[in-house]
């Protein structure tokens, strides 16, 4: 569904994502995990179509992003990592404008905007300016915003960021439902227990280029250690000299 | 003084970093500003030095006239600090997002207050910097100020910053106190308004119509009375003028001096006795979340229905819009200050003494005609601030439109639309009365009503043309972008369109008027080349920027 190709991004001399290759399939939740400045907001705004990329192709079922871009962002929701969103509209407004913005309105978008709402405790506040809401309540709303639209695939930056315990709870259940009627999702996180337990398939990025690849047990393989857990396969991979110094630091 | 430099160093950073970086077409870019500006500085600077020198050559009255026009310049620079400043206190003591890190941080009361007052009054003022320069140096010459003139000049323009930045600063901070919070930024657009209509009072005041009719006073001596009284001796601007015109007459008088100084010195400590005490609990206010508070849609029934036509994706980016700015008090406030300073404008022709003795039938035709490069120049003010920001307003929501399949084309077409349609209702109902007020002929107001609606077009395809290209995604307020190196630009630009459109017509409508008024013929040749030239050049200026800014939209990454 989502296919990448020698994706590059480069920033002058700076390359934040170096020539990666990668493929996400349908009916599969693709965890992108990397440490602060490794390239994987960069990588995701570049399959949403924000950013241009470089050099490589990106192509979302099949239609490249660069090439044909409206097709492409069509089948694509994309939930960033802020939750920048217009002060002055109400909740309710902002999800009819959202499936406006993907040629969708009527009932079916009132009704399927409603159910939303309601599934992240938002219902009370369909009428309410998005200034008054937390940065919680935004982020369900940004998250409920790229459902509204019934994308193909979703690509998501730090789903986890702001939600309490329940809404992530919800989400990690609404993935998993979404991805079952053979939709895809890619996702960014920090939290490599959401990782471990919900993505089929998980890819490492360090320095803007992939270092490790597959599902758990390849990652188990890959890193040489087959009893391992996510976190130490991910510091083992991206970070132990740093874990040494902190060590260090602590003690000095 | 080393902890408040060091409470300046990030802005001064940023600054630096800003100038530094080398993003595509910036030096172009540099280079047009700095030609525009030279432009725009020569042009200043030239009237200016003209009218001083005529001034100069007058005896008895030449230097109270320069005095006078000096006053009413300085005050205009007075009142435009002032707004502004009330404006910029908002962000930088209130909303400013490096606020949570200096508040939360063991730094003195004292030293914050001088740190973000200093903020204020540098984002506040370098645009009336700038355009004090070419003034400065034009009064320098005529009246041969001599070498120490700049420090002259410096004793009675720094006050006249500091002043507003503080008054300014200590109205803000008494509003945040006052109001409910979050609602302040609405108050303030009501206070901006209530300043500007006290700032119309005021010139109205001065009567500087009178001026320019001395055969309407009694006797000579009565005019000179009135050029001899200052438009209100408790004013800075008229300490200003009046310290300035001093050391330029070689009659040096120290009081104005020192008005301005011990005032700046005593609103300064006053300002920072009220930070004190007020600014711990105002801050704290003002990060409270704003009270669920329900609002009216604008958008709904009869917009709709009047929207349906279009395709669902436009509909709602207008839907969007125009909800967004009507419960944006900040941006419809200032509307109804538009309105004021129409209504004084209109005002202002009624009672033009076009039908006296005296007044040539030529003087009497010109008039509609400058009223046409005047209601452009309105409209170009209104572009500015409502057409020029819209993209740069998007800002932080681009990623929103940018990651959806909605074309480029649609973002525009909806913000263009949404901006000129209002605006072409000001601009042909302010054409439309002056007209009639002044009485014009058929042919006059076709030719105006046409020209109007034409630079209406080019104006908002201008601004959302300038507005694009020089985006303010990170300024958190509205109010500011139109005042960055862009919207100058834009302003410029705008100004030369006028400009050149008026000359265009000029000599047709000459020609005209002149057959009409001897019985003659009027070359129709002539009315097509000028009229059809004004045409294509509104045109160019409507659709090249508009496409400029859709490349640029499209290629350009958030």
């Amino acid at each position: 569904m989502i296919q990448l190709r020698s994706l590059t991004k480069r920033y002058g001399k700076f390359t934040a994502v170096d020539s990666i290759d990668l493929s996400v399939a349908r009916g599969e939740i693709f965890g992108f995990l990397g440490p602060n400045g490794a390239g994987k907001t960069t990588t995701l705004r570049m399959i949403a179509g924000i950013l241009r990329p470089t050099a490589g192709t990106v192509l979302i079922g099949g239609v490249d992003v660069v090439k044909d871009p409206l097709q492409a962002k069509a089948k694509l929701g994309y939930i960033p990592d802020r939750p920048f969103i217009y002060e002055k509209l109400t909740g309710a407004e902002f999800l009819r404008f959202v499936a406006g913005l993907y040629d969708q309105h009527g009932a079916d978008i009132e009704r399927r905007g409603n159910e939303l709402l309601a599934l992240f405790d938002l219902e009370d506040w369909r009428d309410e300016l998005v200034e008054s809401y937390s940065h919680g309540m935004r982020q369900k709303l940004i998250i409920s915003s790229a459902f509204v639209h019934r994308p193909e695939a979703i690509v998501v930056d730090e789903p986890m960021v702001g939600l309490d315990p329940k809404a992530a709870r919800i989400l990690k259940d609404l993935f998993r439902e979404y991805v079952s009627r053979g939709h895809t999702i890619m996702m960014s996180t920090h939290t490599l227990e959401v990782a471990e337990s919900l993505c089929d398939r998980i890819a490492i990025i360090q320095a803007g280029t992939i270092r490790a690849e597959g599902t758990m047990s390849e990652l188990r393989t890959q890193s040489e250690d087959g009893t391992e857990r996510l976190e130490s396969i991910f510091l083992k991979l991206t970070g132990e000299e740093a874990q040494r110094k902190l060590v260090q630091v602590l003690d000095a | 003084m080393r902890e408040l430099l060091h409470l300046l160093l990030p802005k001064w950073w940023t600054a630096r970093a800003r100038s530094a970086s080398s993003g595509r077409g910036r030096g172009t870019r540099w280079l047009f500003f700095a030609i525009a500006g030279g432009f725009f500085w020569f042009f200043v600077f030239g009237v200016l030095f003209r009218v001083l020198r005529y001034f100069r050559d007058i005896p008895e009255i030449g230097a109270l006239l320069a005095g006078k026009l000096l006053g009413l310049m300085l005050l205009s620079f007075f009142s435009l600090l002032l707004l502004s400043n009330i404006v910029t206190a908002l962000s930088s003591y209130f909303l400013a997002r490096d606020l949570d890190l200096l508040v939360s941080a063991p730094v003195d009361w004292l030293k914050l207050y001088t740190a973000k007052l200093i903020e204020t009054a540098v984002n506040s003022s370098w645009m009336v910097v700038l355009m004090a320069i070419p003034v400065f140096t034009a009064y320098g010459l005529i009246y041969d100020g001599g070498w120490w003139f700049p420090l002259v000049a410096l004793a009675v323009f720094i006050p006249l910053l500091l002043i507003p930045a503080v008054i300014g600063s200590a109205i803000t901070l008494l509003l945040v106190n006052i109001f409910p919070a979050r609602r302040t930024r609405d108050i303030l657009g009501l206070v901006t308004v209530l300043s500007a209509a006290a700032i119309a009072l005021l010139v109205r005041l001065i009567r500087p119509e009178q001026l320019a009719r001395p055969e309407s006073f009694r006797s000579l001596v009565d005019f000179i009375a009135l050029l001899r009284t200052p438009a209100s001796p408790m004013l800075p601007s008229e300490w200003a003028q009046a310290g300035m015109m001093s050391w330029l007459t070689y009659e040096p008088d120290y009081l104005p001096f020192l008005l301005l100084w011990s005032t700046t010195a005593g609103l300064i400590v006053l300002g920072a006795g009220l930070h004190e005490r007020l600014y711990a609990h105002g801050f704290s206010k003002s990060q409270e979340s704003a009270s669920r508070f329900r609002k009216p849609d604008p958008a709904k029934g009869f917009a709709r229905r009047m929207l349906a036509p279009l395709s669902i994706r436009r509909r709602e980016m207008v839907l969007k819009e125009v909800r967004i700015f009507f419960r944006d008090t900040t941006q419809w406030s200032q509307l109804i200050l538009l309105a004021v300073l129409v209504a004084v404008y209109i005002f202002n022709i009624k009672f033009l003494p076009l039908r006296t003795e005296g007044v040539t039938f030529l003087l009497a035709t010109i008039v509609p005609f400058l009223n046409l490069a005047i209601a452009g120049f309105v409209l170009s003010a209104v572009a500015a601030r409502f057409v020029f920001p819209s993209v740069s307003l998007e800002g932080r929501t681009l990623w929103l439109l940018r990651s959806s399949p909605l074309p480029v084309q649609d973002v525009l077409w909806s913000k263009f639309w949404v901006g000129t349609l209002p605006l072409l209702v000001v601009a042909l109902a302010i054409v439309v009365i002056t007209n009639v007020l002044l009485q014009v002929t058929e042919f006059m107001m076709l030719v105006s009503i046409g020209t109007i609606t034409l630079l209406t077009f080019a104006l908002s395809g201008l601004a959302m043309g300038f507005g694009t290209m020089f985006p303010q995604y990170e300024t958190e307020n509205a109010a500011q972008i139109p005042t960055s190196f862009g919207g100058l630009f834009y302003m410029m630009t705008s100004i030369a369109l006028i400009g050149a459109v008026v000359m265009l017509e000029a000599r047709p409508v000459y020609s005209y008027m002149r057959g009409m008024n001897y019985r003659g013929q009027a070359d129709p040749t002539e009315m097509v080349v000028g009229f059809g030239i004004v045409a294509l050049v509104c045109v160019a200026a409507t659709i090249i920027p508009l496409r400029v800014a859709v490349k640029r939209l499209e290629a350009g990454e958030v």
